[in-house]
């Protein structure tokens, strides 16, 4: 069975890219479009690992990330974030919020698959 | 110092390179015929890729900037942007030339013209830029030539995450993995920290770990893989092992020297347990000093070690190892020094008749027979190396006079002595330019006969017996056996009226200045060569043997001994005189009585089975004085002219022979080739049969 993972981010052309590379590695993937949106899709949908960038409308990812550690259910499952490079303070929040790593954009789908790879296993 | 040092690395390298570059060559000229082969494409990219980082490394700047070039214009052939055309092939080989001079160039030789480099380096960028990627991948070569020379080397990481790291989605377990990805590697767990069951909380990490790891990958390699969670954990990573980190007896370090170094034990600690004799891991975890896990992991540490150095020393033992070609020569005389002492050892032995002596003595021969053996087969080489130089030459050829010629080698498997290979080389080149500048006709002739466009070389190799065969062939015009004879009499090389076999005609062409040629071409028709070729091959102790058909083609046999060193021989005495005769040229022995001698009329001609062989007298010919014993010895012998017999008064036996060189003094006797000592000590010396026959012949020659 192929794992699931969740992308959440407003801008509907980082999710298609995101999706698209991952489907491409064989990975099922859910997309969201904020935060809020996440949690709600999240619940029972048996997701192995979510994708998720900062700034977001209605719940950002900072406040997402506390969200999904605070439910015993998937407290556990990794979260990478998806920051750029000037947002550096921001990496650290995520980190002190539970985020399991980052990616910073502009990636290709390479390095995107590695970190994938790299914390789903 | 460190410029030896320096010296050492780029000879090393430029012998790497020349292996490469033959092997490109090779690769090269097979992908002319196999243009969409990819396993030949990547070779040649391999092969490129090496001699660029390797040169690279070894301060050859030059070189690896001119190989990026060729290099982008294979990397675009290998991914199928570019086709494989002569045009390319040709450019390439110019190329490897180019680096082969300036390799030569680089160890005194001519210095590289720097003008022809510069025309072929034009010419590939703009082969590459056909495809406009050739400025694109410049910058790449620099990263790309520092990077992926990390050597392989041992790191000693340890992992203690934090205990909250569940809790960020980080699974340790994950890492662990990627580390075994990257190269060898042990994996200790430390399981000292888990709590006891009430106190213990699954959702918290208590685990640590001591990763053992060989990779080539470097520090940062590891670095990278605990990215994620540098700050989450603690993490030291420590290089221990790995080329110039060897401690000076270059064995792994002991476990208490690991424990030290990690700070784990005090030197206190360690020389109170190493003085009480008993196992140190279990002493100092007896002592409290360390825990239990800690000391497996010092010991998974050691035996990883010893692991990866015996591996690589596994690796470096089927591979090959480099060695100075005197010092095999040296090997191989000190082995003839053996042989030689191990045969007095026997002797003596046999004489004392003790039987303890006789068996240890039995031992030794048995020994030495094998020591023999492995120390001739390392001298071997196969032959396909000279071979694949050869493509290139026909190649060259053909294209210069015109002519389509295919080379087509066989058994180059076939292994023979290194010197006899090098000394091959020459007389080869030469049978083979013959065959392409006589031999084989222009295309039209060709066709205009019925025969295919391109001609076909054939240069094939096997053994035979203690001989190795080596055949070139082509199925060109063949020899015109009247216009030898011609040419032979005119030359005053045989009689006008005398009628010769065939393969006497054919054995003309070895006699100095011999060219029927009607022009002088580059290639051939200075009448030099096949005398030399004669020459070279009498030097070897081999033979050569042509055969021919009109408009068939011709086929010339070389017959080679396996190795120069060592040969069997069959020992015979002449009065005190000890001689030893090839025993490959030897093919039976048969008693010659005064009863023998009277009915051949004082002619020296014996029968055997029906069949007249002429003999020679060795004491007769080498003026031995004292009479004959009643009954004398033929050895009989085949050689190119015929079986011929040597009378001698006794046979011995056979005997190995170590042949040694007899002087300066002696260089003008011809009919001895050298040397060996006996086991009793006394010198006997080797009988070159054909050049002894060849002797008496034209003696009796002149007499008539």
């Amino acid at each position: 069975m192929s794992k699931i993972i969740m992308t959440v981010d407003d801008s509907a052309s980082i999710r298609q890219m995101v999706s698209f590379t991952l489907k491409q590695a064989g990975y099922e993937v859910l997309e969201a479009v904020d935060g809020k949106d996440a949690l709600g899709k999240l619940d029972g949908a048996g997701v192995n690992m979510v994708l998720t960038d900062l700034n977001m409308p209605n719940m950002d990812g900072i406040e997402l990330i506390r969200s999904i550690r605070a439910n015993p259910a998937s407290k556990f499952i990794p979260i990478v974030l998806l920051t750029t490079e000037s947002q550096a303070d921001k990496k650290q929040e995520g980190k002190a919020a539970g985020a399991t790593g980052w990616i910073v954009k502009p990636f290709k789908p390479d390095q995107l698959l590695a970190v994938v790879k790299k914390v789903l296993g | 110092m460190e410029f030896q040092i320096i010296e050492s690395h780029r000879e090393i390298y430029r012998s790497e390179a020349f292996e490469l570059l033959s092997e490109l060559e090779t690769s090269l000229l097979a992908m002319e015929e196999a243009p969409g082969d990819s396993e030949l494409i990547g070779r040649v990219f391999r092969a490129l890729h090496t001699i660029k980082g390797s040169g690279a490394m070894a301060g050859f700047d030059d070189i690896a900037t001119f190989t990026h070039d060729i290099e982008n214009v294979f990397d675009l052939v290998r991914n199928k942007e570019l086709d494989v055309t002569k045009t390319l092939v040709d450019l390439s080989l110019k190329a490897a030339d180019r680096i082969r001079s300036m390799l030569e160039a680089s160890r005194g030789g001519r210095p590289a013209e720097a003008i022809a480099t510069a025309d072929v380096t034009e010419a590939l960028r703009q082969f590459a830029s056909m495809r406009e990627v050739a400025e694109q991948n410049m910058p790449e070569i620099s990263r790309a030539v520092s990077e992926e020379h990390h050597e392989e080397k041992t790191f000693r990481i340890h992992f203690r995450p934090d205990r909250e790291i569940f809790s960020r989605g980080t699974n340790p377990l994950l890492l662990l993995n990627e580390l075994r990805q990257m190269g060898k590697c042990s994996v200790i767990a430390h399981t000292e920290a888990v709590p006891d069951l009430e106190q213990f909380d699954p959702e918290e990490c208590h685990l640590s770990w001591d990763i053992i790891l060989t990779t080539d990958q470097g520090v940062n390699g590891i670095k990278d893989v605990f990215i994620f969670v540098e700050d989450e954990c603690e993490l030291e990573i420590a290089a221990i092992d790995g080329p110039g980190m060897e401690d000076e007896d270059n064995s792994p370090k002991k476990l208490g020297e690991i424990l030290l170094d990690r700070g784990v034990v005090s030197p206190k600690d360690l020389k109170e347990a190493l003085d009480s004799q008993k196992r140190l891991g279990e002493l100092l975890v007896d002592k409290g000093a360390v825990q239990a896990s800690m000391v497996e992991s010092g010991l998974a540490e050691q035996r990883h070690v010893q692991a990866v150095r015996s591996r690589q020393i596994t690796e470096e033992q089927a591979s090959s190892i480099r060695v100075r070609a005197e010092k095999l020569d040296t090997l191989v005389n000190l082995v003839g020094e053996m042989v030689t002492v191990q045969a007095r050892l026997s002797q003596a032995s046999a004489s004392m008749k003790n039987p303890d002596l006789l068996s240890i003595s039995e031992e030794v021969e048995r020994l030495t027979t094998e020591l023999r053996d492995n120390t001739l087969s390392i001298r071997m080489l196969p032959i396909g190396t000279t071979f694949s130089k050869f493509k290139r030459l026909v190649r060259d050829l053909s294209s210069e006079l015109g002519k389509e010629i295919l080379l087509v080698t066989d058994g180059g498997e076939t292994e023979l002595d290194k010197t006899v290979i090098e000394r091959l080389n020459d007389p080869l080149v030469h049978l083979i330019r013959n065959c392409i500048d006589h031999g084989i006709e222009a295309p039209e002739t060709r066709e205009a006969a019925g025969k295919p466009r391109s001609g076909t070389v054939r240069l094939a190799a096997m053994h035979s017996g203690a001989n190795v065969l080596i055949t070139i062939e082509d199925d060109g015009a063949g020899l015109d056996v009247e216009a030898i004879r011609s040419k032979a009499i005119e030359k005053g090389l045989v009689a006008a009226e005398a009628e010769l076999p065939e393969k006497e005609i054919f054995s003309l062409i070895f006699a100095p200045g011999f060219s029927t040629a009607g022009k002088i071409t580059n290639v051939s028709g200075r009448g030099v060569g096949m005398d030399v070729v004669k020459r070279s091959l009498d030097a070897l102790r081999g033979s050569i043997e042509i055969t021919s058909k009109r408009d068939a083609g011709t086929s010339i046999t070389l017959k080679l001994p396996l190795t120069l060193a060592i040969v069997d021989g069959l020992l015979v005495a002449v009065r005190e005189g000890r001689y030893v005769l090839p025993l490959s040229a030897v093919e039976e022995c048969v008693e010659l009585t005064r009863e023998d001698v009277a009915l051949a009329h004082g002619r020296h001609i014996t029968l055997v089975r029906g069949e007249i062989v002429p003999y020679i007298r060795l004491r007769e010919r080498f003026a031995i004085e004292g009479n004959a014993p009643e009954v004398e010895q033929i050895v009989i012998t085949e050689s190119a002219r015929g079986k011929v017999g040597l009378v001698v008064d006794k046979v011995i036996g056979e005997h190995q022979t170590v042949i040694k060189n007899i002087g300066k003094v002696f260089r003008n006797v011809e009919e001895l080739s050298g040397a060996t000592i006996l086991g009793d000590g006394t010198v006997a010396l080797i009988i070159d049969v054909p050049k002894l026959v060849q002797s008496v012949e034209v003696e009796q020659c002149s007499v008539h």
